[in-house]
């Protein structure tokens, strides 16, 4: 299938990170949505044992296996795989060296618990592995199995050690298996087929986070991708109207009269309705000129920007394919 | 839907018995901002309070209008009526060389702190960062210097993962792995894997074909060194553990009011009955509200486009159609907090609205304080 015409249209692995609270796992999810949708086949990710992706798309616990969880529009396929580091472990080793047996007595001993306990880049490097091992599959036919891999990664602040492998086993293990492995996963995730894309919301917190860890990516060489701006509530308002807001000058004697000629209250009462809705449309109008700001702190990044809409009644599959939409639209995928 | 009990905040705080207050939740709900809010309150009624926090976002410090939190609780407010805030942010890291530094000879730690598997492990996330707040709050407890030390856990993936953490530890002390691999420099530095059997030693090819033989090496010189100093570490770990049993503890769930962040809010509050950990209630963060909640959400709608079809006063139309909005956030917000009253009836709730502002001072902190305690 020839490349659309999209903003990530070389990349095959979309790693998608975003502080706690801002959707992340939503975005991810929509991602996918977006990317198979017209006869695509796209895998989405999860490696934090949340089972996340099970949640969003109503779905019993996902098992360590690759299976179809939803239809994107006009065609095309999500499949989703939760890692476990103690199954990709297995894997790994009866893949390569066909030790399947003694694969089950490390785990049984209590290995995989000990390394990941004492040195959680061994823990990242089993998952991003088997990642990127789904990035780079090919079938029968020489093709790739996946025309995008999405993955549901840790949140921002962790974002670079998890995928900066190579640095973080590199104390620990200097030659041998574990350093050719995670040689190997950055060969993937530090080429052009990657884009880390960030998740925020217009809030100050989430925003400094975002350029953080976008500035400790780029510092570590690591192919920073898009920022997906999530739950942006639709301004209504002219900004005429949000500026004599914010100075608390909203036109209450317009409201009033609005509110009576649409029949919603009368006589006194709709003078107080007024004020009520005036305070409340203060607050809002303060809301959006603070999102501005955070707007244009975020453009400082320098990234391509995607805006999400906020749904009003939350997350539910119906909202994902929304959202899978709107990504489309803006060219996201 | 029966009404929740509501959460007196300022009987917690007055609460001379209490002293100690966990406040725990998925990442991103406020809890570090509700954190420092019940120590400066606390303060501000006459506590000697200190907050700890863990959170590499640093956010506490902004709010307390600190440039920097150590190891080492900060003084940030001294209120008139003779109680005193302090802060101060885990430095993990440090927390863990201190503990190797105070509990094994020169010799011995200067090997572990030079340890990969060491660095590794002191400077990790997961996982670490909950030994060492455990550690940290033993520590600040026992020398007895503040009379409320309220904790702000980690931002863990799992909420849990503080409460795990001094079981964690003790497993992966007594795993059969770690007994093997500190058993030949106990058995006077022989090979690894000599005194195994059969199945240990397919296991044992299985290593060092998957790690390497350096790999192995340093995790023997890693595990051997430190199996002295963790013994202590645990035992500390299981009194903190039990501390948080004890009456004087308080945990808070603090939530945003979203699916989410209220399911982990449930889990919490069973795991907490589980482990027999005194449960003090549910702070709901960033609850919308509207001044003009007499208007509905489907009223105001249908108005909005009585106006719109008419082509008349477009402002008045704008407005309702965010208050409908607004109505409507709020609805589902309410929804999703009568699922977890209705599977925890018993557990007393406060709910603070959602400010349009980010917390930045004291004046701030003062203010979501207030608004915990207005309830």
């Amino acid at each position: 299938m020839d490349s659309p015409d999209t903003d990530w249209a070389d990349v095959r692995l979309h790693v998608v990170t975003g502080k706690g609270g801002t959707g992340k796992t939503t975005v991810a999810a929509a991602l996918a949505l977006a990317l198979a949708s017209g006869g695509r086949k796209v895998l989405l990710v999860e490696v934090e044992g949340r089972q996340g992706i099970a949640q969003i798309f109503d779905l019993p616990p996902l098992p360590y296996e690759e299976r179809k969880v939803a239809v994107a529009p006009s065609g095309g396929d999500v499949y989703a795989l939760a890692i476990d580091p103690e199954e990709a472990m297995l894997e790994y080793m009866e893949m390569f060296y066909g030790m399947r047996r003694a694969g089950r007595a490390l785990t049984k001993m209590g290995v995989v618990d000990f390394a990941t306990t004492v040195a959680p880049g061994f823990r990242d490097v089993l998952v991003t592995g088997k990642t990127t091992e789904a990035v780079r599959r090919r079938g029968r036919n020489g093709r790739r199995v996946y025309d995008a891999v999405v993955l549901d990664a840790p949140p921002t602040g962790r974002i670079t050690r998890f995928l900066n492998v190579t640095k973080e086993v590199a104390g620990l293990a200097k030659v041998g298996p574990i350093k050719n492995h995670s040689d190997l996963v950055s060969g993937v995730v530090k080429s052009p087929e990657t884009a880390v894309h960030f998740v925020t919301v217009l809030e100050e917190m989430p925003v400094q986070e975002t350029l953080d860890g976008i500035d400790e990516l780029r510092a570590a060489g690591l192919p920073a991708g898009g920022i997906f701006i999530n739950m942006v509530r639709e301004s209504l308002l002219p900004q005429a109207a949000l500026d004599s807001a914010v100075k608390g000058r909203l036109d209450v004697g317009e409201l009033t009269l609005g509110l009576k000629a649409a029949g919603v209250i009368d006589g006194a009462q709709a003078t107080s309705m007024a004020e009520a809705l005036a305070e409340e449309i203060a607050e809002h109008a303060r809301r959006t000129e603070l999102e501005n700001t955070e707007r244009e702190s975020l453009a400082e990044a320098d990234l391509t920007t995607y805006e999400l809409p906020l749904l009003a009644d939350g997350v539910d599959l119906a909202g994902l394919y929304e959202l899978a939409e709107s990504m489309r639209t803006q060219g996201a995928a | 839907m029966k009404k929740p009990a509501v959460l007196d905040i300022d009987a917690i705080l007055d609460d001379r018995g209490t002293r100690i207050i966990v406040c725990c939740g998925a990442g991103g709900v406020g809890k570090t901002t509700t954190a420092a809010a019940l120590g400066l309150r606390a303060a501000e009624r006459g506590r000697c309070a200190v907050v700890l926090t863990v959170d590499p976002a640093r956010r506490l410090a902004q709010s307390m209008g600190l440039t920097e939190l150590d190891n080492t609780p900060r003084l940030v407010s001294s209120p008139d009526g003779g109680g005193q805030l302090y802060a101060m942010m885990l430095d993990m890291k440090r927390t863990f060389d201190e503990i190797i530094e105070a509990h094994a000879d020169p010799e011995r730690a200067r090997q572990i702190l030079s340890n990969p598997f060491y660095q590794s492990l002191s400077s990790s996330f997961s996982g670490t960062q909950e030994y060492m707040a455990m550690e940290k709050l033993g520590q600040l407890r026992r020398s007895d210097e503040w009379d409320l030390i309220i904790v702000d856990t980690p931002p863990s993936r799992s909420a849990l993962d503080f409460l795990d953490a001094p079981e964690r530890l003790g497993r992966f002390l007594d795993g059969r792995f770690i007994r093997l691999l500190t058993a030949p420099a106990k058995a006077g530095g022989r090979s690894a894997f000599r005194l195994l059997n059969a199945g240990f030693g397919l296991m044992a090819g299985a290593m060092t074909k998957l790690l390497g033989a350096q790999v192995i090496k340093d995790l023997q010189t890693f595990v051997s060194a430190l199996d002295a100093v963790f013994g202590g570490f645990r035992q500390r770990a299981e009194a903190t553990y039990r501390l948080l049993q004890a009456p004087g503890t308080a945990f808070l769930v603090v939530a945003a009011p979203e699916r989410d962040a209220l399911r982990e809010a449930s889990y919490f509050v069973e795991r907490l009955a589980e482990e027999r950990m005194p449960l003090a209630g549910l702070v709901v963060n960033r609850v919308h509200t509207s001044p003009a909640s007499a208007l509905s959400a489907a009223r105001s709608a249908a108005a909005a486009e009585d106006l719109e079809s008419r082509g008349e006063h477009e402002l008045t139309a704008a407005v309702l159609r965010l208050h409908a909005g607004r109505m409507q956030l709020a609805a589902r917000e309410s929804r999703e907090q009568e699922h977890f009253v209705s599977a925890h009836p018993t557990v007393p709730v406060v709910q603070v609205r959602a400010m349009s502002e980010d917390v930045h001072d004291l004046a701030g902190l003062r203010r979501i304080g207030d608004l915990l305690a207005a309830a």
